[in-house]
């Protein structure tokens, strides 16, 4: 059996399950943002891969680069946020740092 | 004609200055803190020194090529391009701007380094220099500029150093409100001179020529000819408004006001700004625009005319002046008179030529006086100095040599520029005979001001205190040597333009490229000396009343004020009450303006806003029935039920990612069923 | 089987497998470090795209910065002896619950979804064209992406500085 569009989007739709999961089910904020970057690269396998079964089309390609550029973005001020509660709170529980809440 | 020459280093000329000041006002602060003063000075008097050197540079260049071809330009990149509207930042050189930026970078230079001396108490050196550097540079600009654009540009950025270092001394308030007339009054020229750029800009433009630059304005000048606005000829109209801008920078009647209260800056600044350079960028920017002045021989009438009423007018103003600088002051108004004068009587040369020789002059004067007041403490009044030649020898003798050259001495360069503008105005073809009276009577009232001011200054007994008696010194080297300099150059300078009689003005030849062969004029040689020796004379009657009244003593002061029941002396000495006036009529004009305003709102809008409100709170009481009895019932019902379902679905926002996360993927795999298995 | 195939069934399973630890792992130094095996993997999968350029991009980043700055996190928040406390996880059932329902779903609509595919495949290098689209249809998304990074910039560093008493 040749590989073919599914088996990518297979991948790419267990990487985002496993994404989930993570957000799901962690406390820890930087395991949530590490949770996110598997949403993030299972997006972009699904995007390099419609690109490729697209014949030479590269615009899914761009959209990736994009995305990885946000992701670089993203986890530069989460991680800047998550050591500004640990200073704080000195946790990075996630249910920890509620008193904004009230 | 021809295809001008690009040359690269012009451009270095006008930027050196602007890196001495980025230098200094960026860094100078912690500069300054770490290495001392002296490197500020070095840093602000280099870019000086090397822009002189490559102004003399340039001036050789020019002179390598044959007359009528000597311009350079420097290109250096299309600043704006719209439609027909093309400036490009453009740096020209031609004879007329090749002796503007000798003098700017030349006498710059040397009131630069004279002010490492002067200022050298002053804890803000580094932003003193930083704004002298900026000035030097917009100044540059000014003079250089290939267009009218740039040269704005200049004209503004001179403005507002100018109004920078007169505030200099911001903690007291007198200078600062000194430096807001000065940018204020100037305001009201520039809105003149912009108006004037955009009428040329704008006919040009209707005949197909749009164009700012010089050059080019002069090629297409003849399109100005003939055109009308509202019945008055554009060029004529152009140039007034042109000119209403040159009053206002180089401070003629009426916008001088601002000039005698700009002496609040530091001495050399005064130097610098209010004698050398920015004073006469109205006479530069005249000058530059000849061939659009000619065109408009009833601009010229006023120029000429304001020029010669505000040369009689300041000097009579600076006959009783106390303060040395005032007197100063005063009499740089009055010399740029001369300037306009020659400027409306269509001689540029003559005008230009009066222009550089009073920058050396002038700015020895101011200097000298710097000396002085930086010797007596900070002392400006002259009743309080006297018998200062003792103490201070080369302050004198320099001082000496600037007052001969303002008098018109014989042989010294304010003889022959002077002159030559006053007998332009008598043959000239806009000249008459009436001009030349006037202007010879500012000439004997020249050499009074300045002989009474050199007398009470220098000679008799000293009437300061004992405490600054004991302190009396002369000036440190780098003050002193920048006066030499410049009492070399009031005696120097002139002989490049001796008149016809004499062999000839070099200097007219010089910029004859520029202006044009030198126009035909009625009169002999005869007649010219004839007219020299009477000016000569009422100059030398001018020194002998100073003489017998300041130095003998034969004639005392007090009687010679209370002539006339000293009426001329009160209306001299409170400068005629112009300030006054203007408080009067333009300051309290706007407030009686905003009173009438005040009235009419409290009388005519409130009755109107009264009875409106009146109406509006009849319907209004009506209103509140309705909305008592009928609307409120509803609000506080819808407002009763928010409040509820609020206080239940708050519950639901726990702050929880998590829980957030369940709710949006539950929702997605309903969606997401309901997809698959009903919508397929 | 093809190689070619084997080769991309390894490479799915660096991906997921390393994803897994990620996901499962009860010590956050293994999930930070079982992201390299997942973002390599992605590499790959690139690679076996025929997407270059994205393959390098994806080692870059992700690998030599995201990844990098994430272990600095997890060295700055803990001290490496007790990580297992503060890595707990909650609420697993309901979680594995949800999240396989919704796997199913996916992969169902993968397979019965009929996707359009081109004839024919092309391996071409794609640098020169990502640089031509990023310059041309894409400028004004491509300065903006770069404002964004720009504000990230400096949000970060004016978030992790530390808070100076008045």
């Amino acid at each position: 059996m040749t590989i073919g569009l599914a088996h990518y989007l297979v991948v790419g739709a267990v990487l985002f399950g496993l994404g989930l999961f993570t957000v799901l089910t962690r406390r820890n904020a930087i395991s949530i943002l590490m949770g996110v970057e598997l949403i993030l690269n299972s997006a972009n396998i699904n995007y390099v891969a419609f690109s490729h079964y697209s014949a030479g089309n590269v615009e899914g390609q761009i959209y990736a680069i994009f995305v990885i550029m946000l992701a670089a973005a993203e986890a530069a001020v989460g991680l800047a946020i998550v050591l500004a509660i640990f200073q704080i709170f000195h946790t990075i529980d996630v249910g920890a740092a509620e008193t904004l809440k009230e | 004609m021809e295809h001008p020459i690009q040359t690269d280093y012009l451009r270095w000329i006008v930027l050196l200055p602007l890196l001495g000041a980025a230098a200094n006002g960026l860094l100078g602060a912690p500069l300054q803190k770490k290495l001392g003063k002296g490197l500020i000075g070095v840093l602000a008097c280099t870019p000086l020194v090397i822009s002189f050197m490559l102004s003399l540079k340039a001036l050789f260049d020019l002179l390598a090529l044959e007359p009528e071809r000597r311009f350079l330009i420097d290109r250096v990149y299309s600043w704006l391009s719209v439609a027909s509207l093309q400036v490009d930042v453009a740096f020209w050189i031609d004879p007329l701007s090749a002796v503007m930026i000798l003098v700017v970078t030349g006498i710059g230079g040397l009131i630069h380094i004279y002010s490492i001396g002067y200022m050298h108490e002053d804890r803000s050196y580094w932003r003193y220099f930083a704004f002298l550097n900026l000035f030097t540079f917009a100044m540059l600009l000014l003079v250089t500029a290939d267009n009218l654009l740039l040269l704005f540009i200049g004209w503004e950025g001179v403005g507002l150093c100018s109004y920078a270092l007169i505030g200099f001394w911001h903690h007291d308030h007198v200078n600062t409100r000194a430096g807001n007339k000065a940018f204020i009054v100037n305001r009201v020229g520039d809105f003149g001179f912009i108006l004037g750029i955009f009428l040329i800009f704008w006919t040009l433009e209707q005949q197909g020529h749009g164009t700012l630059t010089f050059r080019e304005i002069e090629k297409f000048v003849s399109a100005l000819e003939g055109q009308e606005l509202w019945g008055v000829g554009v060029a004529t109209l152009a140039t007034l408004l042109l000119f209403v801008g040159a009053t206002g920078k180089s401070a003629q009647i009426p916008l001088y006001v601002w000039l005698p209260d700009a002496m609040q800056g530091p001495t050399p600044v005064s130097a610098l700004i209010h004698a050398a350079t920015m004073v006469t960028a109205g006479v530069y920017m005249i000058a530059r625009l000849h061939f659009l002045f000619a065109l408009a021989p009833f601009t010229l009438a006023v120029v000429a005319s304001v020029g010669l009423l505000t040369a009689l007018f300041a000097a009579t103003i600076a006959l009783t002046q106390n303060d040395i600088k005032r007197v100063l002051a005063y009499s740089t108004i009055s010399q740029l008179g001369y300037m306009f004068l020659g400027a409306g009587v269509a001689a540029y040369g003559a005008a230009v030529f009066h222009l550089m020789t009073h920058a050396f002059f002038k700015a020895c004067l101011f200097l000298g006086s710097g000396s002085i007041i930086h010797g007596m403490g900070g002392e400006q009044d002259m009743r309080k100095m006297g018998g200062l030649r003792r103490h201070m020898p080369y302050t004198f003798w320099t001082f000496a040599i600037a007052v001969l050259a303002i008098a018109g001495t014989p042989l010294t360069a304010g003889f022959f520029s002077k002159d030559e503008i006053l007998w332009q105005a008598f043959a000239s073809d806009h000249g008459s005979p009436l001009l030349w009276v006037l202007g010879v009577a500012g000439a004997g009232l020249t050499a009074f001001y300045m002989f009474r001011q050199f007398f009470l200054v220098f000679f008799g007994e000293c009437r300061a205190d004992h405490h600054t008696q004991a302190h009396l010194h002369e000036s440190p080297k780098v003050m002193t040597l920048p006066l030499v300099l410049l009492a070399t150059g009031s005696v120097v300078a002139g002989w490049i333009g001796l008149p016809a009689i004499f062999g000839g003005s070099l200097f007219t030849a010089w910029l004859e490229p520029v202006f044009g062969a030198h126009h035909e004029v009625h009169g002999s040689a005869g007649v010219e000396i004839l007219l020299m020796v009477i000016s000569v004379s009422a100059a030398a009657l001018g020194f002998y009343i100073a003489y017998l009244v300041y130095f003998r003593a034969t004639v005392s002061a007090e009687r010679f004020s209370s002539l006339a029941g000293g009426l001329f002396y009160r209306l001299s000495y409170n400068k005629y009450y112009i300030d006054e006036l203007y408080q009067f009529v333009f300051v309290g004009g706007t407030l009686l303006l905003a009173r009438i305003g005040a009235w009419f709102d409290q009388y005519i809008i409130d009755f109107l806003v009264d009875g409106s409100a009146k109406f509006t709170a009849f319907v209004s009481w009506l209103n509140g029935l309705f909305d008592d009895y009928v609307v409120d019932k509803i609000v506080n019902k819808v407002a009763d039920s928010t409040f509820a379902a609020g206080d239940k679905f708050r519950r639901i926002q726990t702050g929880n990612i998590n829980s957030y996360l369940y709710v949006i993927l539950g929702a997605v795999v309903i969606a997401m069923i309901v997809k698959l298995r009903y919508w397929s | 089987m093809e190689i070619s195939a084997l080769v991309f069934y390894l490479l799915a399973a660096i991906t997921i497998g390393s994803a897994a630890i990620v996901a499962f792992s009860r010590n956050i130094v293994y999930s930070a470090f079982s992201l390299l095996g997942t973002f390599a993997g992605v590499a790959g999968i690139y690679v076996f795209l025929g997407a270059d350029f994205v393959a390098g991009v994806q080692i870059l980043i992700y690998v030599g910065g995201i990844l990098v700055l994430i272990l600095f996190a997890v060295m700055l928040t803990h001290r490496i002896a007790d990580v297992q406390i503060t890595n707990r996880s909650a609420g697993m059932i309901p979680a594995v619950v949800i999240i396989a329902v919704f796997l199913g779903l996916l992969i169902q609509s993968i397979r019965d979804t009929p996707w359009a595919k081109a004839k024919e495949i092309v391996y071409l290098p794609t640098t020169a064209a990502i640089g031509d689209f990023f310059l041309q249809h894409y400028l004004l998304p491509f300065e903006l992406a770069s404002l964004v990074l720009l504000a990230a910039l400096i949000g970060a560093v004016v978030l992790s500085r530390k808070e100076t008493k008045e």
